[in-house]
């Protein structure tokens, strides 16, 4: 047994905290993320309030708690989408080949041309702001980079011996393309899909401080930051820790993408 | 096939490119639950004022007519009318992209000059402990969201000590560099932690080349060899990746201008969204996607001379 990649380990160990926070924010938080207590507006970080409350009198920590439920949902159905629909696209095309190829190519150079997060926003204006839309917006265009990374590995795979041996015992075409091909397909992609829950968290907390994602009053770090960024000079703690709750989960999915990349031997 | 050859080809392929460029921002707006004049001009608009859009944008005529309509227009440079700021969008867009690509442009400055530099010791240093620091710190780089940055060098920076404005974007070439500085750093940042990682990556392939072995051989110095040939090698595949990664780095441009308030085409977009304003939300895609099918042209350009293997 090989040992297991620090920045895997690291990675684990921060996702493991944030996910306990997310699955129980009551039972950890110390307040209500929503109640008000106007004897104690905008307090700097303190005994009773560890990282401060805003100008409603709300506890910062107990809200940035309750907004890691909504960021990891966030990391997790962002990126749903684009994976299912990635996989299922780019082992059609890997494995059949020839003109669905020559297409898919075109495609892929399409939306690479397009600003990925202008993209989504253009679609998102368009569907109106708020989470699902995100969603259906991010699978429009986030399929294409796990399709491609797919394919290459098909196409590889596809010429190799045990496929030919697969075809010769009489297997059908989708049992080779499921049972045999994309086990052996699907490291890249389970690495990157580590990576693009990083970049999903990114991505739906700017749209949340935007004003075009999660809506006020749900907790989310990306909002509760919008909420901090006209006290900052005189509140600076309302931006500072929920964005260190965001800095750290982003780490987290990053960190274990490297040490999944590490311990699967995949190149990137 | 000869260079110039390769060259007209390359120039010969971005057509097909912006047609369909076209055709995604086409689509886009039809997306658009509803009728799309009713949608821009909300719920209190007269049956006559939508009948009058309607037939100012055409869309009473079958689809594929509007289409050829839409791509007359765009070819002559109009795409219609901003229903928020009521001028040409066309105008709108050529007052505020120079902001946008100034501010693009300073971030990949320091970009560079941040992870030029530091991937050259971190690589030198492999897996010592500076390579550990500097990896660690562009590891955080690259999780942090730029809105986060910015309001953090916005508090203090500007909030605080004064050194820079909190916003906006003055008077005066050397005025605009002085407020664009914070929003370039806080975009440069995550750009640089991606630069520095494929640099380092490179330069460590470089050092164990044979061709840096023989330079040693004959006695050069260290500094040269790193200089004159490491750097040098290492430095093509960063121009390609540079070039790659310009849509990101317009993509980021958005959340920055936001954020300090940067009349950008970047902070048009977020307006416009607010505002409804679908024509600039479409001609703003189709431009931005424009210039990063250019940048990727001159990307493989400047490739092609850089590396003449790559012409092949």
């Amino acid at each position: 047994m090989r040992r297991l990649p620090t920045p895997l380990i690291a990675g684990a160990l921060i996702m493991l905290a944030l996910l306990v926070c997310a699955l129980a924010p009551d039972v950890v938080a110390p307040y209500d993320p929503i109640a008000f207590d106007y004897a104690n507006l905008l307090q700097p970080p303190s005994g009773a309030h560890w990282f401060g409350t805003d100008q409603f009198g709300r506890d910062i920590l107990s809200r940035t708690l309750a907004a890691s439920t909504i960021d990891l949902q966030i990391a997790a159905f962002a990126t749903l989408g684009p994976l299912v629909i990635g996989t299922v696209i780019g082992l059609l095309v890997g494995y059949v080949g020839g003109v669905t190829d020559m297409l898919f190519g075109r495609l892929v150079d399409l939306v690479v041309t397009f600003p990925f997060l202008v993209l989504v926003i253009a679609i998102v204006a368009v569907l109106g702001p708020g989470l699902s839309n995100m969603y259906i917006a991010v699978s429009i265009v986030g399929w294409v980079f796990y399709a491609r990374l797919l394919r290459a590995e098909v196409l590889v795979l596809r010429q190799q011996d045990f496929v030919g041996a697969c075809r010769v015992m009489g297997y059908g075409h989708l049992r080779i393309a499921l049972r045999h091909i994309l086990p052996n397909a699907a490291r890249p992609i389970i690495v990157y899909w580590m990576t693009d829950m990083a970049l999903a968290i990114l991505l739906g907390s700017s749209l949340g401080y935007l004003g075009l994602g999660a809506q006020p009053p749900t907790a989310e770090w990306g909002v509760l930051i919008a909420d901090g960024k006209n006290y900052f000079t005189q509140a600076w703690w309302i931006t500072l820790f929920p964005g260190v709750a965001l800095v750290l989960a982003g780490l987290g999915f990053s960190l274990i993408g490297d040490g999944l990349a590490d311990l699967l031997d995949v190149k990137r | 096939m000869n260079r110039l050859g390769m060259v007209g080809l390359r120039l010969l392929q971005i057509l097909p490119t912006l047609v369909l460029i076209g055709v995604v921002a086409f689509v886009l707006v039809r997306l658009l639950p509803g009728d799309p004049v009713s949608n821009m001009l909300g719920d209190h608009a007269t049956d006559a004022t939508i009948a009058r859009l309607q037939a100012q944008m055409g869309l009473d005529q079958p689809i594929w007519v509007q289409f050829l309509l839409f791509v007359r227009h765009a070819v002559q440079g109009d795409f219609g009318d901003s229903i928020a700021y009521h001028v040409p969008v066309a105008r709108l867009i050529a007052e505020r992209l120079p902001v946008t690509i100034t501010l693009a442009a300073l971030a990949t400055l320091i970009a560079i000059g941040l992870a030029v530099p530091l991937a050259f010791i971190s690589a030198v240093n492999a897996d010592r402990w500076p390579d550990y620091l500097i990896r660690a710190v562009f590891q955080v780089g690259l999780s942090s969201p730029i809105f986060y940055v910015g309001l953090l060098l916005l508090t203090v920076f500007a909030a605080a000590l004064r050194w820079f404005p909190v916003g906006g974007y003055g008077e005066g070439i050397g005025d605009h560099l002085y407020h664009l500085f914070l929003p370039a750093v806080a975009l440069a940042l995550s750009f640089s932690a991606v630069i520095m990682r494929s640099l380092r990556a490179s330069i460590l392939a470089v050092l164990t080349a044979e061709f840096v072995d023989f330079a040693r051989s004959k006695g050069l110095s260290q500094r040269i060899i790193l200089l004159r040939h490491v750097l040098r090698n290492a430095l093509i595949s960063t121009v390609t990746l540079i070039g790659l990664h310009m849509g990101s780095l317009l993509g980021g441009a958005v959340i920055t201008e936001s954020v300090f308030a940067v009349p950008g085409v970047g902070r048009l977009m977020v307006e416009s969204i607010f505002a409804r304003d679908y024509t600039v939300i479409q001609a703003l895609t189709m431009a931005l996607a424009v210039v990063v099918s250019l940048t990727f042209l001159a990307t493989d350009l400047v490739q092609m001379w850089l590396d003449p293997r790559a012409a092949k």
